[in-house]
């Protein structure tokens, strides 16, 4: 029977009343439909985080504290970092990109267990709403972190609730990373040898790892504070027998990793996006392979860099300090790929390139700040200041957002069949990394000088950092808005994108745009490298170059 | 004209994406190991809190230990094993396609499972029955003999280790009802995650033995009793890890 005469793609819709349709996305088994579901629901908590930024950075423009109280502020940090990290950064990626693109990849229908991801859409939309209740109803004032005996016996806000909140989208994360992992095992089209795989799917099958192996972890250490909460017996308070140390380790032994859980999928994305926009084929590919392996594996060994001062033995706080230093490695080992890919390419300046390009160099920043935090003596100097802040921004911001919006900008034509404005997204990638820059820049300096974190109040030696600081993350604010503008708007005016509008390489782009619901007509086989750019693509481009074509 | 992906509706076990049985079976293997893995790493975080209590606590640690009820708790670890049997011959059951024995064996499994509960229940409530001063839960309902010694080894308020009689050694115990406390508590969070995982345990069981019942699984497919059976497994031996940590050690 066949059914080929009318193009049907996985968007559009067999349903005839509003609440069928309503339905056929709610309890879609399709992978592609449950990327868009993560995609509204995940920037729609970035967009929340990012307000709960906007005030703290308000608040910080003068030395006093005249927006909020010391408490509301606390309250709204936490609430800033418990979403951008549990219900942004975290998931970004891998649930988004990684469930459009996983099965395309590598030639699969869907993912393994189609109904376990929709069950890990509704865990994460449950974890959520726990994460708002909390906040509408008062919010919590213990920091992303939760440490204890603050989080367990003294705080009197909404600890549980947002604790269950983490908890639950922990379990969402796990879910999908077991579905990728049996997915990459499992269901790859003929052909697909794993050296075969592109570098995107080496980095979410690393991350997925540490999905499975970090996250319950966190969620017994949760669990446990909770526990303690509410019977008032000291697991982790010391004033009760317990070892706050204890939780510190059981919290980052998950939160050193889930950094990587962020970063992985990210490298992923921009070994994709340099290569397409180099026409080259990657540098190096079995290094950047193994060296998201020796990420994930090495990202177990080195939580104790967060505890050098937290009274830890100084002898594991020397071998957390040399591990540390050897994470770097793998690190440098992309970005040095990265760049000579980049060499004798056949470079085009489109937006995911630009955001590309900036991640490179924000993220040398930020893994070169690390190994100086990696550094006890260092760290000892800048711990709880500014430095750090300006750190993890650097490396989450800097390199897990630009790789995020980046990779939405090179998928998108993939995603809805439509070009995006291209001049808009040129110029809100620009605004974007000077906003950043300019935003996060002044915290490495007046962190060093001393400007501890969490504060709302500060001496007026630092006012011109923090206002400068302000000013950058209006601009950064609006490199975010402009992208949702026009991103939206191409979606009824967009050129119509055509199956591979990059003339690039990979499964995903030999198929329709929009993709059809059941992905390949036929199962692929697949009899070539990933990334099989012609040898002389730069040759060939400069020669057919013309006025009018792109960079 | 007939597209490839569809030539295979003749097999209703099938799902749409897999091309063949087997890679649906050994897709859903994978998956179970995965999930066990987290299972373990979830567990781990508890043995880890054990780990470092024992060791700073652990001369209160032994003596509070002496106050649980092993011969029980010894019971139910026979029952545990045995039931890991009956999963095991119910798997291969299936896998030789005899319906009827796989629908008896995971009968039986549900009732070691649930039979370990009940004393597991019995444990908890005579805990609680000492806490409200009575010896035991049934004195505890019909108000019959009361405890000689006060001993509440429910973590609360409450909460007394009693260091009675010729115990001076252990009164002399820096903290004893604290430390005595914490591994109650460690206790019942580590005992009450694992019943919370034999009550899914059961349920998995009980939807598995319907399948069955329904004539669901054949000689060629019997994976959901397969993967069924390895979280069993999981949880049994996780209980065997348990059951010396805290009671015999
Ligand atoms: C090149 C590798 C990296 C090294 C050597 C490194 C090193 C460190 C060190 C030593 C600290 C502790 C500073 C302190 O608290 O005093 C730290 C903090 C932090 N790092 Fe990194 N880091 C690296 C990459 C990353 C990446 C890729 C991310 C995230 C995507 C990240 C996110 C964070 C966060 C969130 C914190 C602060 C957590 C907190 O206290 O709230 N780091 N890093
Ligand atoms: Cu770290």
């Amino acid at each position: 029977m066949s059914t080929s005469a009318i193009p049907q793609n996985y968007t559009s819709t067999r349903a005839d009343s509003a609440t069928e349709w309503i339905k056929s996305w709610l309890l879609t088994v399709d992978h592609k439909r449950i990327a868009i579901l993560y995609l509204l629901s995940i920037n729609f908590f970035f967009l929340l985080g990012g307000l709960a930024a906007s005030l703290v950075r308000v608040e910080l423009v003068t030395p006093q504290g005249d927006l909020m109280t010391a408490d509301m502020y606390n309250r709204m940090f936490t609430l800033h970092g418990v979403i951008m990290v549990f219900f942004f950064l975290i998931p970004a990626i891998p649930a988004v990109m990684g469930n459009f693109l996983v099965p395309l990849m590598i030639g699969a229908r869907d993912l393994a267990f189609p109904r376990l991801n929709l069950l890990s859409w509704y865990l994460y939309m449950g974890g959520g709403v726990f994460a708002l209740v909390a906040a509408i109803t008062g919010g919590v004032d213990t920091g992303w972190t939760f440490y204890t005996p603050f989080s367990s016996s003294y705080s009197n806000s909404n600890v549980i609730l947002t604790m269950s909140g983490a908890f639950i989208m922990g379990f969402s994360s796990i879910l999908t990373g077991l579905n990728f992992i049996v997915t990459i095992h499992k269901m790859r089209a003929p052909g697909m040898t794993w050296f075969r795989l592109p570098l995107f799917i080496w980095a979410n099958y690393a991350t997925s790892l540490i999905q499975i192996l970090a996250t319950p972890v966190l969620g017994i250490a949760l669990l446990l504070v909770m526990v303690e909460r509410v019977w008032r017996v000291g697991i982790f308070d010391p004033a009760l027998g317990g070892d706050p140390l204890l939780f510190q380790h059981l919290f980052w032994f998950y939160s050193h990793p889930a950094v990587y859980i962020m970063i992985l999928p990210a490298m992923g994305v921009i070994s994709e996006l340099i290569s397409a926009f180099s026409r080259k084929r990657i540098f190096g590919y079995e290094f950047i392979a193994f060296s998201s392996i020796a990420i994930a594996v090495l990202g177990f060994l080195v939580w104790g860099h967060h505890m050098f001062v937290s009274s830890q033995s100084v002898y594991s706080g020397l071998v957390f300090s040399f591990i540390t230093m050897l994470v770097a490695i793998p690190s440098a080992i992309k970005v040095f790929n990265w760049t000579a890919t980049l060499y004798k390419g056949s470079i085009s300046y489109r937006t995911p390139m630009l955001y590309a390009l900036g991640f490179i160099g924000l993220f040398i920043i930020g893994g070169l700040t690390g190994i100086f935090l990696g550094v006890v003596a260092v760290d000892i100097h800048v711990t709880d200041t500014y430095f750090v802040v300006a750190h993890f921004h650097y490396v989450m911001v800097g390199g897990t957002i630009m790789a995020y919006l980046g990779g939405i900008h090179y998928w998108w034509p993939k995603m809805t069949g439509r070009m995006y404005n291209e001049a808009w997204g040129a110029i809100s990638a620009l605004v974007v990394f000077v906003g950043f820059n300019m935003t996060f820049f002044p915290q490495f300096v007046m962190g060093y000088l001393g400007m501890p974190r969490r504060y709302h109040v500060y001496p007026e030696e630092f006012q011109i950092y923090h206002v400068l600081s302000t000013a950058g993350a209006s601009i950064l604010g609006l490199g975010f808005i402009i992208p949702i503008i026009y991103l939206t708007l191409s979606l009824f005016v967009g050129k119509v994108a055509g199956p591979n509008p990059w003339a690039a390489t990979g499964l995903e782009w030999s198929i329709a745009s929009p993709p059809p619901t059941h992905n390949f007509d036929q199962t692929p086989v697949v009899t070539e490298e990933a990334y099989a750019y012609p040898e002389d693509a730069a040759a060939q481009d400069s020669d057919s170059w013309q006025a009018g074509s792109h960079l | 004209m007939a597209t490839t992906s569809h030539e295979h509706g003749h097999n209703p076990a099938l799902q749409h994406h897999f091309d063949t049985p087997e890679q649906q079976r050994e897709a859903a293997t994978l998956g179970m190991w995965a999930f066990l893995t987290t299972e373990i790493m979830l567990f781990g975080g508890i043995f880890m809190a054990y780990a470092v209590y024992r060791w700073a606590y652990h001369e209160v640690w032994a003596l509070a230990a002496t106050h649980l009820n092993t011969p029980l708790a010894a019971i139910n670890t026979v029952v545990l094993l045995v039931s890991s049997l009956t999963v095991a011959l119910g798997v291969h059951a299936a896998a030789s396609g005899k319906q009827r024995q796989v629908v008896l064996l995971l009968l039986v499994t549900i009732l070691l499972g649930a039979a370990f509960l009940g004393i597991k229940v019995t444990e908890y409530s005579e805990k609680f029955a000492h806490c409200a001063g009575y010896a035991n839960p049934i004195t505890w309902i019909s108000g019959g003999a009361t405890l000689e010694e006060a001993e509440c080894l429910v973590p609360g308020q409450q909460f007394h280790f009693p260091v009675g009689h010729g115990a001076e050694e252990a009164s002399s115990l820096p903290n004893i009802q604290r430390n005595a406390q914490l591994f109650y508590l460690l206790y019942f969070c580590a005992t009450g995650l694992h019943a919370i995982h034999m009550i899914v345990g059961i349920s998995i069981m009980a939807v598995l033995a319907w399948m069955a019942a329904r004539g669901r699984f054949s000689s060629e497919y019997y994976t959901p009793v397969e993967i069924g059976g390895l979280y069993w497994h999981l949880i049994d031996i996780i209980w065997v890890f348990l059951f010396p940590l805290f009671y015999l050690v």
